[in-house]
């Protein structure tokens, strides 16, 4: 579903990344993982065709490196805050892909866009502004946003990041009904363990200091059996375990 | 062992008014020399209070640092300090070792231990490198290469507007036109109190002032046609999309930097959106729409206030000052002040869209282009008009 081949990025001379290479499978719920400030929401941006790499190869879906400016998009996301747009409501929020790319009449959009926010569990929020509900439902709402038009694909950026663990957890909950119900492909960053534990099937780990992938696979299995100090501080919560990276 | 108290300045006594330190301990701190041995005794109970005693006393003991020289903290006396403190202890130390002056900390209870180890920085530290101002050449290559940067940007922009422009005129379904109305009227239907109450006091400015050197001619009436052929032709686009700047450019500016700063834009592109199409194009038609109508405004609002001046002070009628407007002015001095709204009105979109788009860095950086966007509108209205004016005396249009 999405194969990365390494990729570098950076700044003119500043390498933030290099040499990432990663498969994410149909169906899987694959996560980047790592420290603050690794890169990890970066990689994200450079996948998903908002940035340009340095060097790499990315296909997404089979159809090469996205292009945004160029028709309906093949996936979805959800941007760490929402980016829910303020002066609509949020059902108009969910509505807006649906104008952009169906041919629907509008009460046919709008009867699709309430049923997407009863799907994330929004029912009732519909005529609510965005500053009128909490940051959990604005990143339901922008979950609901990035599903309106079915994609197969759907990237996350810290889903449960600044949420209770109530909130969170449900949160979780919803992207495994989502993987589970709709055979939806999950890529997601996150640095939220028990979200990893919960949800992560696979996963690739970034770090500031080496600027690239220090581990991959699954995540119970990389906690339990990994020798790499920086993988074991990280899944231990040990800041220093191992001395410094 | 020799004190040595007579080089360090005095503790600063307690300022009238001001807390005694808990517990009413009298604050101690000596100092004392041996060879090339500092020795720094703390004693009793330190607060964030006796901070710039202690400050003062420490610099004083950084500044005689010298490589080869020792500073031992004695805090066997020290009852206990506040974080506060504990941090310029640790920066004093820091910097001493910076000059290569070995340092240590003895005596000192478990809790102001721990409490000093989270200040402290262990690593080894290096001399530090003092920036060296950048040179004059380097500034300019600096400024230059900023330069060219921005104008490229600001290229980028116009370019994606023109492509953005004939994509929509080819999908004209693909338009964001429901904002159109909504933006309109805020620009426009909103505006016109601001635009009609700041031309006709230009109008009325205009004809007082030029009504004394008139009346000495007995030219009482060309008041009149003074202030109509500079308000339509100059002053009332001109002032209209002053106006504009202030009122539309400037929110344009903050709320795109804002949506830009929230990943809103990013959300528009992943969704197929074009930011320009969506957003700017918009912006542009309502803006385009709403200048002329408000020039309009404008124009009649200017007359008003030259109207006034002559009933009530050059003993005109209305009647006449009226005619003596309507002979003073052609079509084309309405139409071509008309004209230079819709330029400025183009203008002013695309160079706040483009600050917008730009910003970066939370609210400072929004603050920032919404400025830049606003000083820039100002350049550009006047640069245009300028060229307007040159283009229709060279096309003998005016």
């Amino acid at each position: 579903m999405v194969r990365v081949r390494g990729l570098a990025i950076g700044w003119g001379e500043v390498t933030l990344l290099r040499d990432v290479s990663f498969d994410v499978r149909r169906g899987d719920v694959f996560a980047v993982l790592g420290g603050s400030g690794c890169g990890k929401s970066t990689l994200l941006r450079n996948v998903i065709g908002l940035e340009e790499p340095q060097a790499g190869e990315v296909d997404v879906g089979g159809r090469g490196r996205p292009n945004l400016a160029v028709g309906r998009p093949a996936f979805g996301v959800m941007f760490q805050a929402g980016a829910l747009f303020g002066s609509m409501t949020v059902v108009e929020n969910v509505a807006l892909p649906l104008r952009q790319w169906s041919d629907l009449p509008e009460p046919a959009v709008m009867a699709v866009a309430r049923a997407t926010l009863g799907l994330v569990g929004l029912k009732g929020a519909e005529a609510k502004y965005p500053s009128e509900i909490s940051g959990g439902m604005k990143k339901r709402a922008a979950i609901a946003r990035a599903l309106v038009l079915e994609p197969e694909l759907i990237f996350l950026d810290e889903p449960s990041a600044g949420l209770d663990p109530v909130s969170a957890d449900a949160l979780d909950e919803l992207i495994l009904a989502l993987n589970a119900g709709l055979g939806l492909t999950v890529v997601l960053v996150t640095h939220e363990l028990p979200s990893i534990f919960k949800i992560v099937k696979r996963c690739i780990m970034l770090d500031k200091e080496a600027k690239g992938v220090i581990a991959e696979g699954d995540p119970r299995e990389l906690r339990d059996e990994s020798d790499d100090p920086r993988v074991r501080r990280f899944f231990h919560r040990k800041a220093d375990e191992g001395g410094a990276s | 062992m020799t004190a040595d108290n007579a080089t360090m300045p005095p503790e600063a006594p307690p300022r009238e008014g001001r807390a005694r330190p808990p517990g009413g301990h009298r604050l101690k701190a000596r100092v004392e020399r041996a060879g090339r041995t500092v020795t720094v005794s703390l004693e009793g109970r330190y607060t964030f209070d006796d901070a710039p005693a202690l400050w003062s006393r420490l610099r004083r003991i950084v500044w005689l640092g010298r490589r080869g020289r020792a500073v031992r903290f004695d805090l066997s006396g020290l009852e206990s300090l506040d974080g506060g403190t504990a941090a310029l202890l640790a920066h004093a130390d820091s910097e001493l070792r910076q000059r290569r002056v070995e340092t240590s900390f003895e005596g000192a209870s478990e809790r102001v231990e721990r409490l000093l180890g989270l200040y402290r920085e262990d690593r080894v530290t290096h001399p530090r490198q003092k920036a060296r101002p950048p040179s004059a050449i380097e500034e300019l290559g600096r400024a230059t290469a900023a330069f060219f940067a921005g104008a490229k940007d600001v290229f980028g922009f116009f370019g994606e507007m023109v492509l953005s422009t004939l994509g929509l005129l080819k999908e004209p379904r693909t338009g964001n036109w429901a904002d159109v109305p909504r933006l309109a009227e805020r620009a426009g239907a909103d505006a016109v109190p601001v635009v009609a109450l700041i031309n006709f006091l230009v109008g009325f400015v205009m004809a007082y002032q030029s009504a004394a050197p008139l009346r000495q001619y007995g030219a009482n009436l060309f008041v009149a046609d003074l202030v109509a052929l500079s308000v339509t032709k100059e002053l009332g686009p001109l002032m209209t999309a002053i106006l504009l700047c202030g009122r539309s450019g400037a929110a344009f500016a903050a709320e795109l930097g804002t949506m830009r700063v929230s990943e809103e834009l990013d959300a528009l592109r992943t969704m197929g959106f074009g930011p320009v199409r969506f957003l700017v194009l918009p912006r542009a038609a309502a803006l385009m729409l709403a200048a002329p109508a408000l020039t309009l405004v404008a124009d009649a609002a200017g007359i008003a206030g030259g109207l006034f001046v002559g009933v009530t002070s050059l003993d005109l009628s209305a009647g006449a000052y009226l005619r003596e407007t309507r002979a003073a002015i052609s079509s084309w001095s309405v139409f071509s002040g008309l004209l230079k709204s819709v330029a400025f009105a183009l203008a002013v979109t695309l160079i706040a869209c483009q600050q917008g788009f730009a910003a970066s860095g939370g609210a400072e950086g929004v603050g920032r282009r919404t400025t830049s966007s606003v000083v820039a509108s100002l350049f550009a209205l006047i640069v245009i008009d300028a060229a307007f004016t040159v283009a229709f005396q060279a096309l003998r249009l005016s």
